[in-house]
């Protein structure tokens, strides 16, 4: 944290800070006694998109999880509107939608009962009909099917379909095209697109290219 | 406190301080111990009841004491991880189970040997004992634990829980092992605690207890020195530390 | 308890309750479990009446605590699996309360099948009738205890290699109370002596029980998922 007497200083950058949805500060990850990362930093503002990207086992599914407040960095921290998450942490995840590398899909609800109780759990209120969410998805014509009988592809529509349901300034994806086909792929590309010309920011870990028109697209190489 | 416990609690210090430390406790506490176990064993007089037998409450009543006692640091020591996040707390309290669970494994020993000669058998359901058997339990638990996750930051927490929910439970389990013991058995003889003990015994007891305490400081010091060269084996302080040990 | 708490215990109870409902053999299982244990527990000591009336309070309660402790692997499970449980300590609701609707959900599908299913057994154990009303009032308030100082340890155990030995080791001990208090409660009842003092005992662990606990397997989930 840079002391006051910097930030009068610089007044811009006082203002420029606050801009900024989220940060990661000099981020060191340990797992099991080895270091997967460490001095991982970046800032994304509204409208930005970063992708993560990286070898097997080099932490990718760490990051998000530190980054969503689950995990514990070994240093750094992570900065919600220039605030560290744990202090601001309410608002923080009143603001994140996270799809983490298990859908978060209850096999024994129906997609309809799944994205119902996802809405319980949020806190706004859903940006639009549930129907439409689905649709969206293609999976409108599932909507009282058990998940137990959809596919992992079909499985992951509905996980992301809570992104579409559930309005948030913040996505962190983790490698959300496993197992989704060509046109699914083109349908987040869609979704992300839209949610960053909305002045939202996403952090999308993926072996695969995000392609989100002329969205700008930061990397980051674990 | 948060700063104190960051500026004392850094791995690096604790782990400078207590290499001081340690010996100190550990000389102290053999001292200590010649002297209570003289004082016991020869200048203090056998019981008109119980004969040369009570000796053995010199080991048995300070273990028990302990067995509780460190129960009530290592919760104490997983609380204070858990908040601040305190490393050397969370070394602490791991380091320290085990110890207390042979202090307890003791306790139950030693009482269970006092009472063949006196109640004629191994193993009485006294309330007291039962209590120290459920206490074993706890630390066999909370080892358990600590050993099943394999991550030691997330064992440390989730250690620290488990000891303060039984902490919680400690004086519940010990009241309802009391009235118990009351409802079936009917007053017993109490025999660690008579009603009032002479000077002879009650030295050597408390020189025996203060011993005991110290020889914990000690062992717990260098335990915990050990968990943090293990948790910290990545950092640039623990890999300075074995260059510099080699080196000598 | 503000809305939006109370919105958030809403549905994760309505989500849990309807989880149950869809896997009823599951719900079953430690039920079973219950009625074999009191049978090999009667095996082993022989059907005398003496032997019997003396039994048949600890022998109630001893099953119900395995059973209990069987279902409790439950209680985290299945969301610790399929991602749910991320999903829930990242919602805004307090994780509190959250785990609350848990305990209390795992209650209404496992304790009181349980309490009804204990009373059903007393026909086979001779109780004597006088007993039946406070062996009815300790389950009531004994089981809730058992979801929740048992959904603690389970939050404690999900997802360990080994958890369904290590959660019995862990909880077990910590049942001790309840279970001296409630089978001297019930051997008082069966000899007509007063047995307030033991349900204001029970009564006093499971208040203690409700303001602890959801708190304390709140932080074990996020001490586990860290």
């Amino acid at each position: 944290m840079p002391s006051p007497a910097v930030i009068e200083q610089f007044p811009h950058a006082h203002a420029a800070r606050s801009e900024l949805l989220l940060e990661g500060v000099s981020l060191e990850c340990i797992r099991n006694d080895a270091v997967l990362f460490s001095g991982v930093s970046f800032a994304l503002a509204p409208g930005e998109i970063l992708h993560v990207s990286g070898p097997n086992g080099s932490g990718k599914t760490s990051l998000l999880r530190i980054l969503c407040g689950l995990g514990l960095p070994e240093r750094g921290e992570v900065r919600w509107r220039g605030a560290e998450i744990r202090s601001v942490f309410v608002d923080f995840v009143s603001r994140v939608q996270y799809v983490g590398h298990s859908d978060g899909i209850s096999l024994d609800l129906t997609c309809a009962e799944n994205l119902e109780f996802a809405c319980a759990l949020a806190a706004a209120d859903p940006g639009r009909p549930l129907g439409e969410a689905l649709d969206e998805a293609g999976l409108g014509h599932c909507s009282s099917v058990s998940a137990r009988r959809l596919s992992a592809g079909q499985r992951r529509r509905l996980a992301l379909a809570r992104l579409l349901l559930i309005p948030a300034d913040c996505w962190l994806l983790d490698e959300p095209f496993t197992a989704l086909d060509p046109d699914g792929h083109a349908l987040v590309n869609g979704f992300v697109r839209r949610h960053a010309a909305g002045g939202g920011t996403a952090v999308i870990s993926s072996h695969e290219p995000v392609e989100a028109g002329g969205v700008p697209i930061r990397e980051l190489v674990l | 406190m948060f700063t104190f416990l960051h500026k004392y609690g850094s791995p690096q210090h604790f782990y400078r301080l207590s290499r001081g430390l340690a010996p100190w406790f550990g000389g102290a506490s053999a001292l200590l111990f010649a002297a209570g176990l003289y004082g016991a064993l020869l200048l203090s007089p056998p019981d008109y009841q119980q004969g040369e037998g009570v000796r053995i409450i010199y080991v048995h009543v300070p273990s028990a004491w302990m067995s509780l006692m460190v129960y009530v640091i290592m919760a104490a020591a997983g609380g204070v991880g858990l908040i601040w996040k305190v490393k050397v707390a969370d070394a602490f309290a791991r380091a320290s189970a085990p110890l207390g669970a042979a202090f307890t494994f003791l306790a139950l020993a030693t009482g269970s040997l006092w009472g063949k000669p006196m109640w004629g058998t191994w193993w009485v359901w006294d309330a007291r004992l039962t209590s120290e058997l459920i206490l074993l339990f706890l630390y066999l638990g909370y080892m358990a634990l600590q050993t099943a996750i394999e991550d030691r930051r997330t064992a440390a927490r989730a250690g620290a829980v488990l000891a303060l929910v039984g902490l919680v439970n400690i004086p519940i389990i010990h009241f309802s092992v009391l009235w118990w013991s009351t409802l079936h058995q009917g007053p017993t003889l109490r025999p660690f605690a008579p009603p009032a003990i002479h000077m002879s015994m009650l030295v050597p007891l408390m020189v025996m207890a203060v011993a005991f305490m110290l020889y914990f400081a000690a062992v717990v010091l260098v335990r915990t020195r050990n968990e943090l060269l293990e948790l910290e084996r990545n950092s640039n302080w623990a890999r300075e530390l074995a260059a510099e040990e080699a080196a000598r | 308890m503000s809305a939006s708490a109370r919105s958030g215990f809403g549905g994760v109870l309505r989500r849990d309750l309807l989880l149950g409902a869809r896997q009823r053999s599951e719900l079953a299982n430690p039920i079973i479990f219950y009625v074999i244990v009191i049978a090999l527990l009667v095996l082993a000591v022989g059907a005398d009446a003496a032997v019997l009336d003396r039994l048949a309070p600890p022998v109630i309660w001893i099953a119900a605590l395995l059973a209990s402790t069987l279902s409790l692997d439950q209680v985290f499970h299945q969301d610790f699996a399929d991602g749910s449980l991320e999903q829930l300590l990242l919602s805004h609701h307090p994780l509190a309360v959250l785990v609350a609707a848990k305990i209390a959900a795992h209650w209404l599908l496992y304790g009181v099948p349980m309490m009804l299913t204990a009373l059903l057994v007393t026909g086979m154990l001779r109780l004597p009738d006088s007993a039946l009303a406070t062996l009815l009032a300790t389950l009531l308030l004994g089981t809730p205890v058992f979801s929740l100082i048992g959904a603690v340890l389970a939050a404690l155990t999900v997802g360990l290699r080994g958890s369904g030995l290590l959660l019995p080791l862990l909880i077990l001990p910590l049942y001790v109370p309840l279970l001296i208090f409630s089978v001297g409660a019930v051997e008082d009842a069966a000899r007509g002596l007063p047995v307030a003092g033991e349900l204001y005992l029970i009564a006093s662990v499971l208040a203690l029980s409700i303001c602890v606990m959801p708190i304390a397997a709140a932080a074990a989930l996020r001490a586990r998922l860290s």
